[in-house]
């Protein structure tokens, strides 16, 4: 019954305004550094640019997992079981899934150009894989219904099997792999020698996907927020109907 | 909270319902173990070649395993939730890890029949030979990957059996966790079958990792099933 | 007296719909309490929030002292709840499903065999399977399993729904035999008759409201 005395016209607040704005302008600078300013590889040419959009993405990937799990915990263990973490906890797996898939798509290409084939049963490839779908999973099961709470509880406990699961399925895909067959491509980045502006580029590219991360989250979680609130607004119009039907 | 002989108590009252269960309406014999044969038959159909069959034979095995897997623990829950059983099992107090073993326990007595069965129908249709040594330690592979298979099966058929429409839900929760069970049990069936000429002794590691996997997931469920099942 | 059932102000949702809407009720030991009204009032909701089964969103309560809000499991190992369901496993034999229920809480073979004689299930329909019972044999064999969970406080959904002029009177007796031992009894039921001249007191459930 978080009823907001005022109704906010949106999500966006001056803080997040400016980061949003620094956000813009870190991709713009990226966007020149990383296509422009920054030379090609010896060994890739050109190729070696979806770096700079492939390593961020999957940087903001883990990072939102490890909020969830993080957010997860702590709402599990609190007293009063804030649902703000819960919906933190949402958010990031939404966004870590989005940006799961960016890194896929882009690794994808990268290796049709490179390796002259969209998929190469590498124990990373494959173990990033599972992290897609285990995490499209728990966004299922976010959406079982249910009060708030049955809500919160359940992916909370979810999330935290989750991380526990991940380093298990990758040790057993690594394994997997090593001993099966002999690696049958050199460690991608191994090849690729960085130049003080490639390097500039990949920290910039770091950066700027970790700040839009953290404007997406901020203003997700904020969207749920609302969500809630209509819920709950829906709930005390609700519980007036559900009084008005007594018939005496 | 209850103490530990009282878990233990229902913990055993469960299995032995599920298995009553089992024994009285005979579905696992009669319309899943013919279901398993019959996907060992048509992966046949689909490799269509003696020298690939008795080559991939251990995968097709757990793959096999794994979709009668996800029959058993459907029908496990649907019988809980059938006449509102599972709603009188959460007034009853009963202790939820103890519901969780269980109902782990009758899974994993269940599907090591299956396997034994599947491991039986590659012999027979694949042309798998096994020395002794490689029987033996076929068996304690089946045991190891059952353990694990069947705590995590309960754990998340609980989850996905908890109300109606969430069905689905199951394969896509339950198959990327299992990865590490299939790879394991693949890798030391394939050892103990002798199969692309691989070696008994290669196996044993990967009877640490389904043992490994077995553990967590067994703890995890112990702790996790309540939360997971009770609204 | 004793206050076993205390609720202030209780909402309690179905997805989104409150099936209870803020509902005060008291209920002290040694009461049969009935519960009246019209169909989707809430009763349903009423008892599986009593038996902590259903969550509460809003309000406070405590079930034999203890909390609803916080120890749901506690307070269910204590009550009994006979649903619109009969939580029977129906590929079990009538005996198999009371023997069940009753290694769940360590009953004896004897308790069993008494629960069985008290709702007239046994001899012959011992051994028949829950599934091919008739609706009123499956209510009894039900109640036969709720005997043996010897709970303090009995919430029954339409209990005597199926049963026939017979069956009805033995589950009188039943309850009065349980209040008697010290149980509470709170039961909706449309045999508004039937169940008035049993209950001690009648409390009005609609709107998701009690009175």
């Amino acid at each position: 019954m978080n009823s907001a005395v005022t109704t906010p016209r949106g999500t966006g607040t001056r803080n997040t305004r400016i980061l949003g704005v620094l956000t813009i302008i870190l991709m713009v600078l990226l966007t020149f550094c990383g296509l422009i300013f920054s030379g090609e590889d010896i060994n890739q040419g050109s190729t070696v640019r979806i770096m700079y959009v492939h390593v961020p993405s999957i940087w903001v990937a883990y990072l939102a997992f490890g909020m969830t799990a993080l957010c997860s915990a702590i709402y599990l263990s609190g007293r009063n079981r804030s649902l703000i973490w819960d919906r933190f906890s949402g958010a990031a797996g939404e966004i870590g899934v989005l940006f799961v898939a960016v890194s896929l798509v882009t690794g994808s290409l990268w290796g049709r150009l490179t390796w002259g084939t969209y998929w190469v049963w590498d124990a990373r490839l494959t173990s990033t894989a599972f992290l897609f779908i285990t995490y499209i999973g728990y966004l299922a099961v976010r959406r079982l219904g249910g009060t708030h709470r049955q809500r919160a509880r359940r992916s909370a406990v979810l999330a935290l099997i989750a991380i526990l699961e991940i380093p298990l399925v990758h040790f057993s895909v690594n394994v997997w792999r090593t001993l099966h067959q002999k690696a049958s491509v050199a460690d991608p980045n191994a090849k690729v020698a960085l130049d003080g502006l490639m390097l500039f580029s990949l920290f910039l590219g770091l950066i700027a996907f970790t700040m839009l991360f953290a404007w997406l989250v901020i203003h997700r979680q904020r969207s749920l927020a609302l969500e809630d609130a209509v819920a709950d607004r829906g709930l005390d119009a609700a519980i007036e109907a559900r009084r008005e039907e007594a018939t005496n | 909270m209850s103490t530990v002989s009282q878990r233990r108590r229902v913990a055993v009252a469960v299995a032995r319902k599920d298995l009553t269960i089992e024994w009285n309406s005979r579905i696992l014999v009669n319309q899943v173990a013919p279901f398993a044969a019959i996907v060992m038959v048509l992966f046949a159909f689909a490799l269509d070649n003696d020298g690939i069959l008795q080559r991939v034979a251990p995968g097709l095995v757990w793959l096999a395993t794994l979709f009668s897997m996800l029959v058993v623990i459907q029908r496990t829950f649907a019988v809980e939730s059938a006449d509102g059983a599972l709603d009188a099992l959460r007034v009853a107090g009963v202790d939820p890890s103890a519901i969780f073993a269980g109902k782990s326990l009758a899974l994993m007595v269940q599907l090591f029949a299956l396997e034994l069965l599947l491991v039986g129908t590659a012999v027979v249709l694949y042309g798998v030979n096994m020395t002794l040594v490689g029987f033996a330690e076929a068996l304690v592979t089946l045991l190891a990957a059952t353990v694990g298979l069947a705590c995590v099966g309960t754990l998340y058929g609980g989850l996905a059996g908890g109300a109606r429409g969430r069905e689905t839900l199951l394969p896509l929760l339950l198959l990327p966790v299992v990865a590490p069970v299939l790879i394991g049990a693949t890798r030391a069936t394939e050892a103990a079958f002798g199969s692309g000429g691989t070696k008994v002794s290669e196996g044993w590691p990967w009877i640490v990792l389904l043992l490994v996997f077995a553990v967590i997931f067994a703890a995890v469920g112990s702790v996790a099933f309540g939360p997971l099942v009770d609204e | 007296m004793e206050t076993v059932i205390e609720l202030n102000g209780v909402v309690a949702v179905l997805g989104s719909f409150p099936a209870l809407a803020g509902v005060n009720l008291t209920v002290q030991r040694g009461e049969i309490l009935l519960l009246q009204g019209p169909n989707g009032a809430g009763k349903t909701s009423l008892l599986r929030v009593c038996a902590g089964l259903m969550p509460i969103e809003r309000g406070t309560g405590t079930i034999l002292g203890i909390d609803l809000a916080t120890n749901r499991q506690d307070i269910r190992t204590r009550v009994g709840l006979l649903g619109h369901t009969n939580g029977l496993y129906l590929d079990l034999s009538v005996e198999q499903n009371i023997q069940f229920w009753a290694s769940t809480v360590g009953a004896s073979k004897d308790e069993v065999a008494n629960a069985m004689r008290t709702m007239r299930v046994d001899g012959r329909l011992a051994k028949v399977k829950a599934g091919q019972l008739s609706a009123g044999q499956r209510r009894r064999t039900a109640l036969a399993s709720l005997i043996v969970r010897r709970a303090e406080i009995w919430l029954l959904d339409e209990p005597h729904a199926g049963l026939d002029a017979a069956g009805r009177d033995e589950l009188d007796a039943l309850l009065r035999n349980a209040v008697a031992a010290g149980a509470t009894v709170v039961l909706a039921s449309h045999e508004s008759e039937r169940a008035a001249s049993l209950a001690t007191r009648t409390v009005t459930v609609d709107g998701g409201g009690a009175q």
